[in-house]
């Protein structure tokens, strides 16, 4: 069987937007995938368009919409933790780090998805990912898994130059495609567009698709403090 | 949740009053409105059951609307809300939404606490 890899992320959709066609070309191969989704997404201020969730009922619903994202994508261990929206940056970050690191322990990944710290322009994607890499830094540098940062910052392609990892992900962009539509209150603004100019334009849809087709990652490099093992 | 029908929010804050009741506050920008511009920023305040105690509660306006909470020390106010709903018969939630149905003010008043793991089933 193939070594696993681990996907990190705070947030119902981390996973899909930019991320799924990757996770599904592991699934496609056999590989199998753990995802810890740390929060329910209860801040989201997307309701759906028009909106039919209220902050009440958000993340029972965005719960959902991540195990069907999850069916589409092909993984099949996913572990919420269902801590509080927006708060992951005022949590411990050691005792982040400590759950982060028992699961990398447990399945042993060989490649870690999670964002690239300080980019991840989400106060809880910047929390989560250092954790993670606090994780991955109790491991000696030959055993740690290699870590995807995913950036979207203003300033990433200046500090950490263009990607080094550009996957294309035109072979499962159906699966990528059902598993955004999954989380539909957060998606439907943007799939609404594109299934309008679908309809207007079918001919052209790899053109109105290119964007879905390719994802980019940013393999993380080790700073000279962490090279050795803490 | 439906458009603010002003009585029936009058009537529920009429309700309440006078008695101890939860509140969870909130209004935001989103995370990524500091994508937005070169000086743009992400704005957000957060209560999640803070007690008080209202002895007027007040709705005003003719859409967006108002809610003043006058209290013997202070006030509680939210301005922007469009859309209601009354939780369990007794949770009265008010929001307002844009256009495109995004969140931008939530103002909700509870005699018990709002639920803290409400994703566990
Ligand atoms: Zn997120």
């Amino acid at each position: 069987m193939n070594r696993p890899v681990l996907a990190v992320f705070p947030h119902p959709d981390d996973e899909s937007f930019g991320k799924a066609g990757a996770l599904a070309l592991h699934a496609q191969e056999g590989t199998p995938i753990t995802l810890i989704c740390a929060t329910s997404g209860q801040m989201g201020r997307r309701m759906g368009n028009p909106f039919f969730a209220n902050r009440e009922t958000l993340p029972l619903i965005r719960e959902k919409e991540l195990k069907d994202a999850c069916e589409a994508i092909g993984i099949h261990d996913l572990r919420m933790w269902r801590l509080l929206d927006k708060t992951l940056q005022f949590e411990d970050p050691e005792e982040l780090a400590d759950r982060i690191f028992q699961v990398i322990l447990e399945i042993r990944p060989f490649r870690i998805y999670t964002y690239y710290p300080e980019h991840g322009v989400h106060p809880d994607h910047d929390a989560l990912a250092e954790a993670t890499i606090r994780a991955a830094s109790r491991l000696p540098l030959n055993e740690r898994p290699e870590i995807y940062g995913s950036a979207f910052s203003k300033n990433c392609m200046e500090v950490l130059g263009p990607p080094d990892i550009i996957i294309d992900v035109s072979s499962v962009l159906d699966k990528k495609m059902a598993a955004i539509r999954a989380h539909r209150s957060q998606s439907e603004v943007m799939t609404k567009k594109i299934d309008e100019e679908l309809a207007a334009n079918a001919a052209r849809k790899d053109e109105i698709l290119a964007s879905q087709m390719k994802e980019q990652f940013w393999t993380y490099r080790w700073p000279e403090e962490l090279v050795t093992r803490r | 949740m439906q458009p603010i029908n002003k009585a029936d929010v009058q009537e529920k804050l009429n309700q309440l009053v006078n008695q101890d009741v939860y509140i969870h506050l909130e209004t935001t920008t989103g995370s990524y409105a500091c994508l937005q511009g070169e000086k743009a920023v992400s704005v957000c305040a957060y209560i999640r059951n803070g007690k008080v105690n209202y002895q007027r509660g007040q709705i005003t306006g003719s859409g967006p609307y108002r809610v003043g909470l006058k209290m013997q020390d202070g006030w509680v106010y939210a301005e922007g809300l469009t859309d209601f709903e009354v939780m369990d018969g007794e949770k009265l939630l008010l929001a307002g939404h844009d256009d495109q149905g995004q969140l931008g003010i939530a103002l909700q008043i509870s005699p018990e606490p709002f639920k803290n793991d409400s994703g566990r089933e």
